[in-house]
């Protein structure tokens, strides 16, 4: 096991805690930037569109598992960055000035949905951002001078100025690329007075009012940085697909997303990376397996559906804490080998609560 | 953490008149009036619901009151929102912890360092070299209180596996953190056994006479009340009761009464003679 001795606040405050932080992170990168090499093709577009969900599910990670509010509606914010960028590339916008945009618009809708959650809480926020979410893809629907409507869009490969990310390969390098950077300026936050204030949010609102956090202030900022990012994932997964539809934006997505942190772990940055792996890998074990079940499950409609209900229901049931959670105690078993205990991660019930106001 | 040295006004610090709280029918507050002046610890005590904490969530402006207003520094506190009370240089706890429990004691800490925060968001996002500078003052900060309050040992454990009387003190460190001019603790020895209400005590003294902050406390413990407090105040179902030494609103009629019962109230209760 390893003990850090603190000597300087800098410990406390730079990313990589210690040399094997160091050592495994830069392994991961090295090996992400190798990866069009060792892949096929196919398991490469599978690993581009992991990237690209971990944006966006990294965004719903700080939320939800953060910010401690609910969306139920976050395909809705993919779809609106998706769709910015497909009617401004559409256009003739180059692609970082389109996905400038995506952002802005995005930032700007998840605001407006991030008002009602100045006054509504758990299952009333999650109603309000499901029935958003609706009302999105409704629009994409109907709006069909601009969408295309159900017909759908068709997008172009990512143009730099000039420069076409055509190939699947340098397409995955602009993912990549989009994805660290995203995840190093979640990280950022996180260390400092934005990231502990939205901490503050989840765990006791009234006594981060008392500390003086601007609830409506930190609450609208991590809709806007949520929604954001879902924005940045949707142009991403536009492009990666060339050809977006409103359905690809329903409520099944949006349930996706809230799978994929839910399973990655609330409350982990590593968990939004675990749960993208597991959503984008989930179809492919079912698609693996209808081959070994008796047609009338195999070939059941909704198959799907069925076990993402079904895990995201024994996940909550047994491992609250997710895959990063789970990989935690296998960590801390090995580490503390012979002495882990059973109830080692049982978190204590909290002391009863003052009256909640308003 | 010399904030109170900074104003040399006089006058009290915190003034309240002819509060009044309504809630439904319910008058939780009524015409309390009340001057904490600089550097003493003044105490709230009274029975159960006599509306001591209604009063600390008016000043928190969690409440706002029906009629009546609350005057810090000179400044009145009822057209502020609940945030902008902390950066005043007012800090609090609560009776029942509302600590952030899946956040680390110096996390914890460190928000209660938030008010002093100096950098926006574009710079957090980049962590720029200044936001690394304030965090490292920040930490500094939140590092003397850690001293002062002995809490070394727990810096870097989740606050949801502390022990009750540990997070009682995170609770006083998170307020301390905020550097403010008026401390309000709300039963800061409840739940807590003889030594560390012993400890709360010589906590309480030094924030006052090492720190210079005020502290206006609610508090049932009559004992600690009389160690550490300069002027008690009875409330007694909204209603003040009486003000003064601990010794005098001790041993004052309408206290006694308001906690015992008065005689007639003891005689209803007595058996007849057959």
């Amino acid at each position: 096991m390893r003990f850090l001795f603190k000597t300087s606040y800098d410990q406390d405050i730079r990313l990589a805690r210690h040399e094997g932080h160091r050592f495994w992170y830069g392994a991961l990168l090295a090996l992400l930037c190798v990866t069009p090499w060792l892949l096929p093709e196919y398991w490469l577009a599978q690993v581009t569109l992991v990237l690209i969900f971990s944006v966006a599910g990294l965004g719903l990670m700080l939320l939800a598992g953060y910010t401690g509010q609910v969306s139920i509606g976050h395909a809705a914010f993919m779809g609106v960055g998706a769709y910015t960028q497909g009617v401004l590339t559409g256009m003739g916008v180059p692609f970082p000035l389109a996905l400038i945009a995506a952002i802005v618009v995005s930032a700007g809708v998840g605001v407006v949905v991030g008002v009602p959650a100045l006054r509504v809480k758990g299952i009333y926020l999650g109603i309000a951002t499901l029935a958003f979410g609706f009302i999105v893809e409704e629009v994409f629907a109907r709006w069909e001078s601009v969408t295309g409507g159900n017909a759908g869009m068709h997008l172009k490969a990512p143009d730099f100025f000039g420069i076409k990310f055509e190939s699947k390969e340098s397409f995955y390098y602009l993912c990549l690329a989009i994805c660290v950077a995203v995840t190093l300026g979640v990280l950022n936050l996180l260390r400092s007075p934005t990231g502990r204030a939205f901490v503050a949010i989840r765990d006791s609102e009234i006594s981060a009012q008392s500390m003086g956090i601007q609830l409506a202030w930190f609450k609208g900022l991590a809709f806007a940085i949520s929604a954001a990012m879902a924005g940045i994932s949707g142009a991403l997964y536009a492009h990666n697909i060339r050809f977006i539809t409103p359905d690809q934006f329903s409520l099944l997505q949006s349930v996706e997303l809230l799978l994929l942190v839910v399973v990655g772990g609330l409350g982990f940055v590593h968990g939004a990376f675990l749960g993208a792996i597991f959503v984008i890998t989930l179809p492919q074990l079912i698609a693996v397996s209808k081959d070994f079940l008796p047609p009338e499950i195999g070939q059941a409609a909704g198959l799907q559906a069925v076990v993402y209900g079904l895990v995201l229901v024994l996940i909550v049931l047994f491992e609250p804490m997710g895959l990063y959670g789970r990989w935690l105690k296998v960590r801390t078993w090995f580490q503390l080998f012979p002495f882990y205990r059973k109830g080692l991660f049982k978190r204590q019930k909290s002391f009863t609560k003052s009256e909640r106001l308003k | 953490m010399s904030a109170a040295q900074a104003s040399p006004a006089t006058g009290p610090l915190l003034s309240a008149r002819d509060l009044q709280v309504r809630f439904g029918g319910v008058l939780a507050v009524n015409g309390v009036s009340f001057d904490v002046q600089r550097g003493e610890v003044f105490t709230l005590i009274g029975p159960n619901g006599a509306g001591k904490t209604t009063v600390f969530n008016l000043i928190s402006r969690i409440y706002t009151p029906t009629a009546g207003n609350i005057q810090f520094d000179g400044q009145p506190l009822t057209s502020l929102p609940a945030h902008a009370i902390a950066s005043l240089g007012i800090a609090r706890t609560f009776q029942n912890i509302e600590l952030f429990e899946y956040a680390t004691v110096l996390q914890n800490l460190l928000i209660g360092h938030h008010v002093h925060r100096s950098t926006g968001f574009w710079q957090e996002l980049f962590f720029t070299q200044s936001v690394r500078r304030a965090e490292m003052q920040a930490r500094e900060a939140v590092e003397r209180v850690i001293e002062f309050l002995d809490l070394q040992h727990h810096r870097d454990s989740l606050v949801a596996g502390l022990p009750y009387g540990v997070r009682k003190v995170v609770e006083l460190a998170r307020a301390l953190c905020t550097q403010p001019r008026l401390l309000l603790l709300d039963e800061p020895s409840s739940g807590l056994n003889v030594e560390e209400t012993d400890d709360m005590a010589f906590w309480i003294q030094d924030i006052r006479n090492e720190l210079g902050i005020t502290v206006l406390m609610v508090e049932h413990d009559m004992s600690l009340v009389s160690r550490v407090s300069d002027r008690v105040l009875a409330m007694n179902q909204g209603e003040t009761l009486a003000l003064g030494t601990p010794a005098q609103v001790q041993s004052d009629p309408a206290v006694i009464e308001a906690y015992l019962g008065s005689m007639e109230d003891m005689s209803s209760l007595r058996r007849p003679a057959p």
